[in-house]
């Protein structure tokens, strides 16, 4: 039963992770790249807790932290570069 | 032990001088001499054991790997030399003293002339070959130091690059000699190589050894042709000159030719390449003093001379000629340093060195006019000075020498009585046209006898002079009988010193050289317009300065061939080489794949692997647009990290998601003051190679590894897993490596990112920043500010939760050091370096500092429980709530990794965040 739901889970993240990639190359303005890249990050932190459930084994758990904070930091970056261009004020 | 203090002594007292120059001049004085004068005393303590023919030693292992030792050894001759260095150091001392005007800083001059001698010292006492070449390098560097002591003036710098270049290049001569014949004794003790005279002489390697010593004690010895360093060496100090270029240094290399006489002498390459250079350099050594019209020129090239001919002594292989050539080291140090003290005062008190300006100076200084005159008398080899004797003694030697020669063997005299001809000419130069003759009145200065103690040393050594000349069985033979034994290895057979052999060919030819000299003299002006004619201005310096100018335009011409600054070509030319040799290797060797079964590859795992692949490809063929290239290299971090954790690395997948966020906020700050668009510079058909350059470096190493890792492979990785719990008290192996097993490693490291930060902050520092007039809103975004603020808390558990947890779970100093530079970055993005800077600090080199310090300091703890740096040590704990669990000693190092992460980041961003030109909208 798990698995066969696993294999959806991981189907679908991996198609949205898929579409995020095509809007981040196709996109055409800077925008939209860097909006697709902030929801890459959270289908990644979907990822990485669906390989978690699958291996049974909590030790990767941090990492999903991380992307979650870090990926926050990188995307601010990133709307204050296309905003004013100046990062720290 | 006392042998190593007679060396150490002067080289402990370094520090002395200028900490007392402080107290005065003649504090200062007295630290420099009080070292030397106990050094001389613990060496006139050892001096009865040696003259009755004993020999001291004293040796402590250093290297023994290399075959290196801290080995001394005091006999005859080593005694004689140490005593001239530390007797006529103390002259030195004293003289120099009064010489070194108000504005010449003594102190460093002391501790220069300090460190020289313990050098020389260690030259004369060393019992290893090896140490020996050490401590000769010591004396060419400090003799580089002293003659550059003027450092403003430019021919004090070239003259002791100059004698840097000549005597360093000898030096490395004389190291390839000293292997060498460790190679073919079996030693590097020297006592045991002064025994293996024969071994040496019949092995095959005996000529390129001979070549070698002798390369490394001509340059040393100024000897012809390497001579041409020594006049340019004259723009030191007149101290200096006295000491180091007419007393010890330039004698080092005598003293070597002397010390491995026993050992490369009596075969008749020794006899032809010694002999002939000797007296080439005594005639043209003398020639060249005759038309010097510096004081210093003339006795700089006067000791080019008599340095020839103890060396044509020391060439000849007899026990009567090696007796003569040490007795004339003694004489040409007592008397060559009184008239270079002498030429000192002179230049001292009338402010000019220059022969053509000088004159009549006996009437202002009588007594100084007797002492040079009594130095340059015996220079000249008149009887009843030092001089003569061993001007005797040569002329006897060489005669005998030319009758065992026969053929063209009388060559040797009549040149020999040129050059005593010559020598005899350029003294009477130096006394008749300094203190005879009219006054100039070109004169500086009011000339008048210089200062009491500033004649003092010259006195001492002229009355030496003067007994060793009257009296010389009394006075020195049995201290030259003693040296000359060290020399030969036995007591030598019994010599006469006395004043009067009878009428024989020695006799007249002293006599013809004086009288010749006389009349030479008042054909002077004659002669030196036939110099002038005959010979072309071809200097020594400038064949030098040609040579060293050719190899840098040479060496310049090859690096600009093989890297003109472009990156590319660089790259080009590695990958390229690693692909063709890789090439080479597998199409010769073959490359398949292993036995290993592989593990199946799921579905998502490969759909990841192709995202990152199109990511990255699109950054390769897009990379113009460098916001769209920023943004994929971002994705190709993120998936690499996703990777990392489908293959069960953790910390690798923490630490990658952490630097992928640095490295975004970094690129932007360059980005911004950046073009946004990269121009297209290369052609296709460069594209094309590139990228096919790529592919198959790429391609290969994929295949390599592939290869690899479908082996069977026992790796080190087995003996971590092994040992991280029980030899480093973690469960985290990747933890453990890194602060325990490599921590050194992993210290080195750190200290580099503190390097790079504080270079960061060197090239970009500017402290003008420009406030935008732009209003706040604009700026700091109120979702921003309210967010950032209280992530930071969060962040902050976060880090501290991850630091404790690293040694036994994924986490650690590094990463935690991570994400709290990143904690500290968002608030400068979202509330300004202004503000920022009020409540955190934004001064980061304390931390750098700390961090260092206290991961130093880690690995120093365990000295104090006798163990090797770094060592750690671990015990468990049980607290109420948290449980058992284990420390370690290695968290304070983690500490210190995490302190200079944090500083050396947030250093670097936030300078970088500094220098944003605001721009309006976008």
């Amino acid at each position: 039963m798990l698995t066969v739901t696993l294999y959806i889970g991981f189907a679908a993240v991996i198609a949205a992770m898929a579409m995020n990639l095509y809007r981040l190359l196709a996109g055409p303005t800077a925008e939209d790249r860097v909006l697709a890249l902030d929801t890459l990050y959270i289908n990644a932190i979907a990822l990485i807790l669906l390989v978690s459930i699958q291996f049974a084994d909590r030790i990767y758990f941090e990492a999903a932290l991380l992307i979650a904070m870090m990926g926050f930091v990188g995307t601010i970056a990133l709307a204050k570069y296309l905003g004013r261009g100046a990062l720290m004020d | 032990m006392k042998l190593l203090l007679i060396v150490l002594l002067p080289l402990a007292g370094i520090v002395l001088p200028p900490v007392l120059v402080r107290a005065g001049r003649t504090a200062s004085a007295w630290a420099a001499a009080t070292p030397t004068a106990l050094a001389l005393v613990l060496l006139a303590g050892m001096a009865p054991t040696v003259f009755e023919g004993g020999v001291v030693e004293a040796s402590w292992p250093w290297m023994p790997a290399l075959g290196l030792n801290l080995a001394f050894f005091l006999d005859g001759f080593g005694l004689l030399f140490a005593g001239l260095i530390l007797g006529i150091g103390l002259l030195i001392i004293l003289y120099a003293r009064y010489y070194l005007s108000e504005d010449d800083p003594m102190g460093r001059f002391y501790a220069m002339l300090l460190a020289f001698m313990g050098a020389m010292l260690g030259i004369v006492l060393s019992d290893n070959i090896l140490l020996l070449v050490v401590f000769w390098e010591l004396t060419s560097i400090s003799s580089f130091l002293l003659i550059g002591y003027w450092r403003h003036r430019a021919d004090a710098r070239q003259g002791a690059r100059m004698a840097l270049a000549v005597t360093g290049a000898g030096g490395l001569c004389l190291l390839a000699a000293a292997i060498l014949l460790g190679h073919v004794v079996g030693s590097y003790q020297l006592q045991a190589i002064l025994a293996a005279g024969d071994t040496i002489t019949a092995s095959p390697l005996y000529l390129p050894i001979l070549g070698l010593v002798l390369l490394g004690a001509f340059t040393k010895s100024a000897q012809v042709p390497f001579h041409f360093w020594l006049p340019h060496a004259m723009a030191a100090p007149t101290p200096v000159s006295a000491y180091l270029h007419s007393a010890t240094m330039v004698k080092a290399g005598v003293f070597l030719i002397a010390r491995l006489y026993p050992a490369l002498s009596g075969t008749e390459e020794w006899f032809v390449l010694v002999t002939v250079i000797g007296l080439a350099t005594m005639v043209f050594g003398a020639y060249g003093a005759l038309f010097k019209d510096d004081l210093k020129g003339l006795l700089a090239y006067s000791t080019i001379s008599h340095l020839g001919l103890i060396t044509l002594l020391f060439g000849l292989n007899t026990q009567a000629g090696v007796i003569a050539g040490v007795f004339h080291i003694i004489n040409h140090a007592t008397f060559k340093a009184s008239l270079f003290m002498s030429a000192g005062i002179i230049d001292h008190e009338t402010g000019t060195r220059d022969i053509r300006k000088l004159g009549g100076l006996r009437h202002y200084m009588p007594v100084t006019m007797w002492l040079a005159a009594i130095a340059a008398a015996s220079m000249a080899g008149v009887p009843l000075f030092n001089g003569f004797l061993s001007k005797e003694m040569f002329f006897t030697e060489v005669v005998v020498e030319s009758e065992r020669l026969g053929g063209i063997g009388w060559l040797l005299p009549v040149f020999a009585t040129i050059g005593g001809l010559l020598s005899a000419a350029y003294s009477l130069r130096f006394v008749h046209d300094v203190f005879f003759g009219d006054e100039t009145g070109a004169l500086p200065r009011h000339p008048h006898e210089p200062p009491r103690y500033m004649r003092v040393p010259v006195e001492i050594l002229i009355l030496i002079c003067v007994v060793v000349g009257v009296v010389p069985s009394l006075a020195i033979s049995t201290v030259l009988a003693t040296a000359a034994g060290g020399v030969l290895l036995q007591a030598p057979e019994p010599f006469s010193l006395a004043l009067w052999h009878g009428f024989n060919v020695p006799l007249v030819m002293s006599v013809l050289a004086l009288a010749g000299a006389v009349a030479l003299y008042y054909q002077r002006d004659a002669a030196e317009r036939w110099h002038e004619r005959t010979f072309p201005a071809f200097t020594g310096k400038g064949c030098f300065e040609s040579v060293l100018a050719g190899a840098i335009a040479a060496s310049r011409r090859l690096t600009a061939w093989l890297d003109d600054g472009s990156v590319q070509r660089n790259v080009v030319l590695v990958i390229g080489t690693a692909v063709v040799m890789a090439a080479a290797g597998g199409i010769t060797g073959g490359l398949d794949a292993g036995s290993r079964a592989l593990t199946p590859a799921p579905l998502p795992a490969v759909a990841v692997w192709l995202m990152g692949v199109i990511a990255t490809v699109v950054v390769a063929l897009r990379h113009h647009d460098r916001f769209l290239a920023l943004v994929a290299t971002g994705v190709v971090g993120l998936l690499s990290a996703l990777t990392f954790i489908y293959i069960s690395a953790p910390d690798l997948a923490l630490t990658q998601l952490s630097v992928e966020v640095v490295s975004t906020v970094l690129l932007l700050l360059a980005l911004n003051v950046l073009p946004k668009e990269t121009p297209h510079e290369s052609s296709p058909g460069r594209r094309w190679r590139d990228g096919v350059l790529a592919v198959a470096g790429g391609g290969g190493i994929a295949a390599l590894a592939y290869a690899a890792m479908t082996r069977p492979l026992d790796s080190i990785s087995r003996y971590f897993l092994e040992t991280s719990v029980p030899g480093g008290g973690g469960h985290n192996v990747v933890n453990v490596i890194l602060v325990d097993f490599r921590g050194f490693d992993t210290f080195g490291e750190i200290t580099v990112l503190g390097i790079a930060a504080l270079c960061v902050y060197a090239l970009i520092r500017d402290e003008a920043h420009t406030m935008a007039s732009a209003d706040t809103e604009a700026r700091h975004p109120r979702m921003l500010l309210i967010g950032s603020r209280v992530m930071l808390p969060l962040l902050a558990v976060v880090t501290v939760y991850v630091f404790l947890r690293g040694h036994n779970q994924p986490g650690g100093g590094f990463i935690a050091g991570l994400i709290a530079a990143v904690a500290m970055v968002t608030q400068y993005m979202a509330s300004g370096v202004h503000w920022t800077e009020q409540r955190l600090t934004g001064n980061y080199f304390p931390m750098i500092g700390a961090g260092l310090l206290t991961a130093g300091f880690t690995g120093l703890a365990s000295w104090l429980f006798d163990v090797p740096f770094l060592t750690s040590t671990f015990s468990h704990v049980n607290w109420p709530v948290v449980g058992d669990f284990e420390i370690a000693s290695a968290v304070a190092f983690d500490l210190g990794v995490f302190l200079t992460v944090v500083g050396s980041v947030v250093l670097m961003l936030s300078q970088f965040g500094k220098q944003q030109p605001p721009v309006e909208g976008r």
